[in-house]
């Protein structure tokens, strides 16, 4: 028996249900049994990497509490994955996060697979998150994942690879420089005429959505849709 | 047509939180606009030249591990340098701090009968600030690369490590040249070789008089007491040759092991810094030999904070740093603020963990001038993990009371299962009334820092948490 344990992430348990949902129909349709451990909350993230170490540990440790006893974890989160990867082992030399897949990296490594069955008859551009490319090394792997998805039309990002401005706290401790960084993706974004804007980070998506939605309403610019490149690889014709 | 000259280190409050300052250059569109476009034209080249080695990965462990053993060497090296550069004629001299340096060097230039020095780009200099402090003692210091040049004309300060004058575009410097220089020619153009000209005219005069340079070093070779400068200009060659008294101030982390591993940065640096395969003049010097070059050489050897800075096992890694500015160039937060935002002389990424460390408690905000994005520590030669370096001198504090409490509560909350689905359920039904609209526009601060320039948007009729429950029914 294929089982697999999922790691929603505390964004997507407060915000965005369809990424999770997603999740579990890619992993379903692909035969594994998928465990929801509700004792989840969140992996210390925001609280490691805006200064409160005492604070993350414990959260990790949480985290290893609840996740213990899979032999793999799942999550729609580059960051979250890189998180337990890179820094648990400084926080409290847990190796855990050896076990922490992000889903791309679960579907192509894990599973073997690339094609999902996938079915999304729209224009598409897709942003590397800063995270997930750089911290966890995804590369292309869920652009690949994104290729092999029927009807679907690929649009190049412009500058894809510069940050979008998020970077948790710093958006808010930083919010001019990080409202600066916002303007030009959301500018990028625009300038693909996409219909959707797809990542592996709903924290990105929702700085980038939240860019979009501003300048849409206040009829300065038309942009893409976020959405988590999950949620395409579970539609199906 | 001239405009007046305005350094553009006066409009941005050197002293102020970077937050703030970073708000102010934001707010200049020519500054703006002659970033991007510099740093994305090196950018692009940095990237092209280097991915011609197909080693280019191993180089960068070499030289991550070359320096990871000159750190635990450190004392050992000092001393072996101190030998091989006395033993081939230097003095060697050393400074425990930037007053130390200065006093040391305004002596040197005095006891050899001068009064005013002309100079190679020097980052130890600028960091101890020994131009100022040579004017206050009643001494000259003639900057000589084009762009330190160009900055010490418009009386304003380097805004980045290896192109000081990065925010001024050419027609600016016609401006600076025409106003500032002397002895420019009439009817100068912004045309870069009429620039170039008038700038070598002009720096040529001051090479023939001087009797003394002041120089920095890109390495210091431990095994035989040799120095390095890495330069484009040639303004560095002439400095280090012609006049008789030549006097080196050189950080103590620049040291190096042998000879042979000058091979390994000498193939990083150049593609790093200005993108070029190899750097147009390298000097090599040891000591002081007869009738070639200076007969007066002097090595300052500066600690200023690097033996502090030493002491930390993670933030060490900053001083494996050779001034490449490779992390500036890449960097999203310095391309939209320059320089003087960051208030050191030691701007972006790399001055983000270097700056707080070599001045414990003066530059706290500076850890936070980053987004994380991490493309800094992809494109650092020397490997320095930036990103980490960040996050650690965060932890180390100072917080602020009030995020502090919040953050608190935050993990009080999210280490208790049922306190953490009781706080999402009470955002749900509080948000209720926005849920038709789909967003949040405006919001009370801290939120307000969210919403000046993005909504937010409103937690679902259903949780994740909810439908799953049912579906398992």
């Amino acid at each position: 028996m294929k089982r697999v344990a999922l790691f929603i992430t505390c964004v997507n348990d407060a915000l965005f249900p369809e990424t999770p949902k997603a999740v579990v129909a890619i992993l379903e349709r692909l035969g594994y049994e998928v465990d929801f451990p509700a004792a989840q909350t969140c992996c210390g993230q925001m609280h490691a990497n805006s200064g409160y170490k005492r604070d993350a540990a414990r959260l990790a440790r949480s985290f290893e509490q609840v996740f213990g006893g899979y032999d793999a974890i799942v999550t729609p989160s580059g960051s979250c994955a890189a998180m337990a990867r890179d820094q648990y082992p400084h926080l409290t030399g847990s190796a855990i996060g050896q076990r922490v897949h992000e889903l791309s990296e679960f579907l192509i490594d894990v599973a073997g697979v690339e094609d999902v069955g996938a079915h999304f008859p729209h224009t598409v551009t897709y942003h590397p998150t800063c995270h997930g490319t750089r911290a966890l090394g995804l590369g292309d792997k869920p652009l690949r994942l994104l290729r092999a998805v029927g009807g679907i039309e690929l649009v190049d990002l412009p500058a894809a690879d510069q940050c979008c401005g998020f970077g948790g706290t710093f958006a808010l401790k930083n919010a001019e420089v990080s409202s600066a960084m916002l303007a030009d993706k959301c500018a990028n974004a625009a300038a693909t005429g996409a219909e959707y804007l797809a990542a592996a980070d709903n924290s990105c998506l929702t700085h980038i959505g939240g860019g979009v939605n501003r300048l849409e309403r206040t009829g300065a610019a038309r942009g893409p849709r976020p959405i988590h490149y999950a949620e395409i690889l579970a539609s199906t014709a | 047509m001239s405009t007046d000259i305005v350094p553009a280190a006066s409009l941005i409050p050197a002293d102020a939180p970077f937050p703030k300052a970073a708000k102010v250059a934001l707010g200049m569109p020519q500054l703006r606009a002659n970033l991007a476009h510099a740093t994305g034209t090196i950018r692009g080249k940095r990237a092209k030249v280097a991915a011609e080695l197909d080693d280019w990965e191993q180089l960068r462990d070499t030289a991550a591990a070359i320096k990871a053993t000159v750190q635990r060497r450190l004392p050992e090296l000092a001393v072996e340098f101190e030998k091989h550069a006395t033993a081939a004629g230097a003095t060697v001299h050393w400074a425990r701090d930037a007053k130390e340096a200065n006093e040391i060097a305004a002596r040197l230039v005095r006891e050899a009968g001068a009064d005013e020095v002309v100079k190679v780009k020097s980052m130890a200099t600028q960091e101890i600030e020994l131009n100022e402090h040579f004017e206050a003692q009643g001494l000259k210091a003639f900057e000589t690369d084009l762009a330190e040049l160009i900055v010490q004309l418009a009386e304003d300060r380097p805004s980045h490590i290896l192109v000081p004058a990065i925010h001024y575009n050419r027609t600016q410097i016609r401006d600076i040249f025409d106003q500032r220089m002397g002895d420019a020619p009439a009817g100068l153009t912004d045309d870069p070789a009429a620039l170039a000209e008038a700038a070598r005219l002009h720096l040529r005069r001051r090479f023939l008089s001087a009797k003394v340079a002041v120089s920095g070093a890109n390495f210091a070779v431990a095994e035989t007491g040799s120095l390095v400068v890495v330069e484009s200009e040639g303004n560095g060659r002439m400095c280090l040759t012609m006049p008789e008294t030549l006097i080196s101030i050189v950080g103590i982390e620049k040291l190096l092991p042998s000879f042979a591993d000058l091979e390994v940065f000498m193939q990083l640096l150049p593609r790093s810094s200005t993108g070029e395969r190899m750097n147009p003049y390298t000097s090599v010097w040891t000591g002081a030999r007869e009738g070639d070059g200076p007969r007066d050489v002097h090595v300052i050897l500066l600690d200023n904070g690097r033996t502090t800075v030493l002491a930390d096992e993670t933030g060490r890694q900053a001083l494996s740093c050779i001034r490449c500015s490779a992390c500036l160039n890449v960097c999203p937060v310095y391309e939209r603020t320059g320089g003087h935002a960051y208030g050191h002389v030691y701007p972006g990424p790399i001055g983000a963990i270097l700056a707080p460390q070599l001045e414990p408690g003066r530059h706290d905000d500076l850890p936070y001038a980053s987004s994380l994005c991490g493309a800094c520590y992809e494109v650092c030669p020397v490997k320095i993990n930036i990103p980490e370096v960040l996050v650690h001198l965060r932890q180390q504090g100072p917080h602020e009371a009030g995020e502090r409490a919040a953050m608190g509560a935050a993990e009080a909350v999210m280490s208790r299962p049922r306190l953490w689905r009781a706080a999402l359920r009470a955002a749900r039904i509080g948000s209720m009334p926005w849920r038709r609209k789909g967003f949040l526009g405006r919001l009370p601060f801290p939120g307000s820092k969210w919403t000046v320039s993005r909504d937010l948007p409103v937690p679902p009729k259903e949780s994740f948490r909810d439908w799953w429950k049912e579906r398992e029914r």
